[in-house]
C-alpha cells in the first residue's frame, strides 16, 4: 500500500510541473500587462515600461519562469501587485474560506443525494419519487448563480432572514452562529447541482441493486423491508457513488468560483477572478497552482480510498 | 411508513439538518441588525490596493485616502478649483518655476509626531527620488504627476520651497490629487514596505483595521485641527458584484453605496434612499482615426458627430446617469469651460449631406468597443446603439470587442491600419490633461501620448503648450476656451457623454454631498 501511494506522489511531480509552465505561459501570453491595469489611463509606453522595470517584468520569459520557480520551491510565491502582500499569505487566508464553503456544501450534497436518491429508489414512481426527481432536475437544470440571486432575492431582501453577503458580520459578529448565517445560502446554492446528480445516481444504482436475488432472499426470509433498503441495498450501492462523490467534490470547488463572486464569499475563486481581471501575474499563477495541488492530492486520496476498497484496481 | 420516519440515520440526518436551518435562523438575527448609529458602513466597488496614497491609482482607493490624509491644498467643495488645506498660503514666482507654501501650525499626524516642512519634502523624495532610502515603498505609478518637481526645500519649520524645472500650471490641482497627500515620514520609516496597510495621516479620520476583503475600518480622529468628523467611524466594505451591492443597499447591510448601475436606480426611489448625483471631470468619447480611411476627411467626422443620438445614448442606455458632452473639456472644470459650446444637435440629414458632400456614403468602418473598464459606463450597449446610428445615416459599421486590459493594448498604441474608431473615457483632475496627453500633435502614440486618432492642428498645440506654462488662471481659461472652440468644430472625436456620478444613501445618513472631483470626502457626514 506504501508502495502504491507513493508511486501515486512520485506521479504528480510532473502533473505539477507541467501546470506551472502552462499556467506561466498563459498569463504571459494574454495581451495586456499589470503596468497598463495599474495605470489605467495613464498607461503611456514610458510609464508602462517603467513601471513594467519596477515590478521586475523586463527580464526574458524563460528567466523569470525559473526565478519564480525557484522562490516558490523554496516557499516565496512572491508579492500580490494589486493587494500588495505576499501571495501565499492571500491563499492561506482565501483558501480556508473556500474550504469551509465548498466543504460545508460537499456534506450537504453528499447527505441529501443520497439520501434522496435512496428514497426515490425504495418508492419508484410513488408520489415522494416524483416530487423528489422534480425537484432533483431543477437543482440540476438551475445556474448556481441565478439559484444564488434569487435566494438573495427573496431570504436576505424580502424576508430579511439571513444577511446578504460576506463571510461575518461587520458589527458584532464573528461567532459560529454568525458564520453559520452567511454561509446557509451559498452552502446551499452551491450544493444544489451536486445534490441533484449524486441523488441521480444513487437513485439508479439503488434500483440496480434492488432487483439483485440477495435482496429478494432477505425479504423471503422476513428481514423489515427498512433494513432491506437502508440496511443492505444502500450500503451495496454506495460502492458505486462514492467514486462519483469524488469527482463532485472537484466540481463543488470549480463552482465555488461563481457562488463566491455572488454572495461575495472572501475565498479563493472571487481572489482568482479579481487577480485575472488586474493581471496580477503572480497571484494569479501562485492561486492555480496551489489550488491544483489540492486537487491532484484529493484525486490521489479518493484514488487511495478506492483501492482500499476494491484491491483490484490496484495494479 | 410515514416517509419522515423510517430509519434512525434518516431521523438523524434530519434532524441535523433542522439544526442547521435553526442555527442560521438564530444567527440571523444578529448577523441582519441595523447597522449601528454613529457608525457609516460603505459598499466600495473593490477591496483596495494599498493605503498609500502614493502607490495607489484607483478611484475606489482614493475614497478611502481623502478621509485618512489631507495634501498640501484640496479641492474647495463642490467644485475642482483648488483652495488651501494643510498649506494655508502659497506664493508663485513670475516665471512660475518656483511654488513657495506656508504649513499650517499645530497639525500632528495620527502618530504623534509634527507635521512640518521636512515632512513635506520627505514625502515628495520618497516619490521622486530614486536613491532616497524609502523610494523602494513603491512603485509609485503616477509619480510622474510631479515630474516637474526639481527640488523640495524646508526653508523653515513652516516653509517649503518647490522649485520645478519648467512653468507647469496644473502642479497646484495635481497637489490636490490623492498623489499629494502627506503621509506620516516616521510611520513610513516604521513600517517600510507595509505601510500601506497601517496608514499615517493628518486627516479627520485615522485607520483602525484592514480585514482583508472583508472592511478596512476608520475611526475619528479626537486630535483632528479642524472640526471633528461626524461619525465615529467609517467602515468600506469591499463589495464587487454590482447586484450583490445593491442587494447589501435594499437588505440595510450598508448604509452608502457609490456607483449605482443604471439599472438599478429605479429600486431606490422612496423615502428609504436618497440618491445624489454629481456630474465629474469626465468625457466619454470616440476616437476616429483621422490619418487614414473615412475620417481622415473632417466633414466625415463632423458626420459622425451630427449622425449619432447622444440623446438616447445618455437617457436609454445609461438612463439619465450622464449629460450630453459639448467639445473635449467637461463642465465641472467650471472655470476654464465654455460654456457657449452646444453639442453637436442629432441631426441625421445633415450627416448625409456631408457625407455626400465628402463621397463617403457606405463607408465601411471597424468600431473598437471594450467589455468594461474605468469610466466606460456601459460599452456595449452603447457601441451597438452608436452601429445603429452611424448605420441609418449609411455607414457599413463592424464591431470588435476586447476586454479592457487587451483594449488598452490595442488603442494606446494608436489605431493606424486596425481601426476607423474606438471608444474611451477619461476622468482627469485638471483641464490641461486629457487634451494635453491626447490631442496635441507631440501626443501621437510613437511620441508616447494618447492622440490614437492622429488628430493634428498646429493652432490647438499652440494654445495647449501656451496655457501650460501661464501662471494665470484667467488667460488659461481663455486659452482653453478657445482650444475648445476649435477642437469642437475639427470633431476628431465623436463627444458623447459627461458621466454623472452617483451614490444612494439610506434615509439614516445626514449632510452626504458628491464631490466634482469623485472624491469621496466623508468629515461632515452624520449617522443616526
Amino acid at each position: 500500500m506504501a508502495g502504491y501511494i507513493l508511486k501515486r506522489l512520485l506521479s504528480a511531480i510532473p502533473v505539477m510541473l507541467g501546470i506551472t509552465v502552462i499556467v506561466f505561459l498563459i498569463m504571459a501570453m494574454i495581451p495586456g500587462d499589470p503596468a497598463t491595469a495599474i495605470l489605467g489611463s495613464y498607461a503611456t509606453p514610458e510609464n508602462v515600461e517603467k513601471l513594467n522595470r519596477d515590478l521586475g517584468l523586463d527580464k526574458p520569459l524563460v528567466q523569470r519562469y525559473f526565478i519564480w520557480l525557484g522562490n516558490m520551491l523554496t516557499g516565496d510565491f512572491g508579492r500580490s501587485f494589486s493587494l500588495n502582500r505576499p501571495v501565499l499569505d492571500e491563499i492561506a487566508e482565501r483558501f480556508s474560506a473556500t474550504l469551509i464553503l465548498a466543504g460545508t456544501a460537499f456534506v450537504l450534497c453528499s447527505i441529501l443525494g443520497i439520501l434522496a436518491g435512496a428514497i426515490s429508489a425504495a418508492r419508484q414512481y410513488s408520489l415522494a419519487d416524483k416530487a423528489i426527481t422534480f425537484v432533483v432536475l431543477i437543482g440540476i437544470s438551475v445556474p448556481s448563480f441565478f439559484l444564488g440571486m434569487m435566494m438573495i432575492l427573496l431570504f436576505a431582501v424580502n424576508l430579511r432572514w439571513l444577511p446578504v453577503s460576506g463571510m461575518y458580520a461587520i458589527y458584532g459578529g464573528g461567532d459560529l452562529p454568525d458564520l453559520i448565517a452567511h454561509l446557509a445560502m451559498p452552502a446551499l446554492a452551491l450544493a444544489a447541482v451536486a445534490t441533484g446528480v449524486i441523488a441521480r445516481l444513487s437513485r439508479s444504482a439503488m434500483l440496480e441493486v434492488l432487483r439483485q436475488d440477495y435482496i429478494r432472499t432477505a425479504r423471503a426470509k422476513g428481514v423489515p423491508e427498512r433494513r432491506v433498503v437502508y440496511g443492505h441495498a444502500l450500503r451495496a450501492a454506495m460502492v458505486s457513488v462514492i467514486p462519483v462523490l469524488g469527482i463532485q467534490a472537484g466540481f463543488v470547488l470549480s463552482g465555488a468560483v461563481y457562488i463566491e463572486m455572488v454572495f461575495q464569499w472572501p475565498g479563493v475563486g472571487r481572489m482568482l477572478v479579481d487577480a485575472i481581471l488586474k493581471r496580477d501575474i503572480l497571484l494569479v499563477q501562485g492561486g492555480v497552482v496551489f489550488v491544483s495541488a489540492c486537487y491532484v492530492l484529493f484525486n490521489i486520496a479518493v484514488d487511495v480510498a478506492q483501492s482500499l476498497l476494491d484491491p483490484r484496481i490496484r495494479t | 411508513m410515514d416517509i419522515w420516519n423510517w430509519t434512525r440515520r434518516g431521523a438523524l440526518a434530519a434532524s441535523a439538518a433542522a439544526l442547521l436551518a435553526g442555527a442560521a435562523t438564530l444567527g440571523a438575527a444578529p448577523a441582519i441588525a441595523q447597522t449601528p448609529p454613529g457608525v457609516l458602513i460603505v459598499g466600495q466597488i473593490a477591496e483596495p490596493k494599498s493605503l498609500d496614497p502614493a502607490a495607489v491609482t484607483a478611484v475606489n482607493d482614493f475614497r478611502i485616502l481623502v478621509n485618512l490624509y489631507e495634501g498640501l491644498v484640496q479641492y474647495s467643495p463642490g467644485t475642482l478649483e483648488v483652495a488651501p488645506a494643510l498649506a494655508t498660503d502659497w506664493t508663485i514666482s513670475d516665471d512660475g518655476t518656483v511654488y513657495t507654501f506656508t504649513l499650517r501650525d499645530g497639525v500632528t499626524f495620527h502618530d504623534g509626531t509634527p507635521f512640518n516642512a521636512e515632512a513635506v519634502k520627505f514625502n515628495f523624495d520618497r516619490m521622486l527620488d530614486e536613491s532616497h532610502p524609502f523610494h523602494d515603498t513603491g512603485p509609485f505609478p503616477l509619480a510622474f504627476f510631479f515630474s516637474a518637481v526639481e527640488t523640495v526645500e524646508a526653508v523653515d519649520e513652516l516653509t517649503v520651497k518647490f522649485t520645478l524645472s519648467e512653468p507647469y500650471a496644473p502642479f497646484l490641482s495635481n497637489l490636490a490629487y490623492p498623489t499629494g497627500l502627506i503621509v506620516s515620514p516616521s510611520a513610513v520609516e516604521a513600517s517600510g514596505a507595509d505601510f500601506g496597510r497601517a496608514p499615517v495621516g493628518t486627516g479627520p479620520f485615522k485607520f483602525a483595521e484592514w480585514r482583508s476583503n472583508e472592511a478596512v475600518v476608520i475611526e475619528r480622529n479626537p486630535d483632528y485641527w479642524g472640526d471633528p468628523a461626524g461619525t465615529e467611524a467609517v467602515v468600506f466594505r469591499p463589495i464587487t458584484d454590482a447586484n450583490t451591492r445593491v442587494a447589501e443597499m435594499l437588505a440595510g447591510g450598508i448604509d452608502l453605496m457609490v456607483e449605482v448601475p443604471p439599472v438599478a436606480l429605479s429600486q431606490f426611489q422612496g423615502d428609504d434612499f436618497t440618491l445624489a448625483e454629481q456630474a465629474g471631470p469626465h468625457l466619454w468619447f470616440l476616437i476616429l482615426n483621422a490619418k487614414e480611411g473615412p475620417f481622415a476627411d473632417k466633414r466625415v467626422r463632423q458626420a459622425a458627430n451630427y449622425a449619432i443620438n447622444k440623446e438616447a445614448l445618455v437617457n436609454d442606455v445609461l438612463e439619465g446617469t450622464a449629460e450630453v458632452a459639448a467639445g473635449p473639456t467637461p463642465p465641472a472644470f467650471a472655470w476654464a469651460h465654455d460654456e457657449e459650446l452646444e453639442p453637436y444637435p442629432y441631426d441625421p440629414e445633415k450627416a448625409k449631406e456631408l457625407l455626400a458632400e465628402a463621397g463617403a456614403e457606405g463607408a465601411t468602418l471597424t468600431f473598437y468597443v471594450t467589455e468594461g473598464g474605468s469610466g466606460m459606463l456601459d460599452p456595449v450597449p452603447m457601441g451597438t446603439a452608436i452601429q445603429a446610428d452611424l448605420a441609418a445615416v449609411g455607414f457599413d459599421v463592424k464591431i470588435e470587442t476586447y476586454e479592457w486590459n487587451t483594449f488598452l493594448g490595442e488603442v494606446n498604441p494608436g489605431l493606424e491600419g486596425k481601426a476607423d474608431m474606438a471608444e474611451m473615457a477619461w476622468m482627469t483632475n485638471d483641464p490641461d490633461t486629457l487634451p494635453f496627453l491626447a490631442l496635441r500633435t507631440d501626443a501621437w502614440p510613437d511620441e508616447g501620448g494618447f492622440n490614437s486618432g492622429y488628430y493634428s492642428n498646429p493652432e490647438v498645440d499652440a494654445l495647449l503648450e501656451k496655457a501650460r506654462v501661464s501662471t494665470d488662471q484667467a488667460e488659461r481659461a481663455d486659452l482653453y476656451r478657445q482650444m475648445q472652440r476649435i477642437v469642437q468644430d475639427d470633431a476628431p472625436w465623436v463627444f458623447v457623454a459627461n458621466w454623472k456620478q452617483n451614490a444612494v444613501t439610506s434615509s439614516r445618513v445626514e449632510n452626504f454631498a458628491l464631490e466634482p472631483s469623485f472624491l469621496l470626502m466623508l468629515k461632515d457626514v452624520a449617522k443616526n
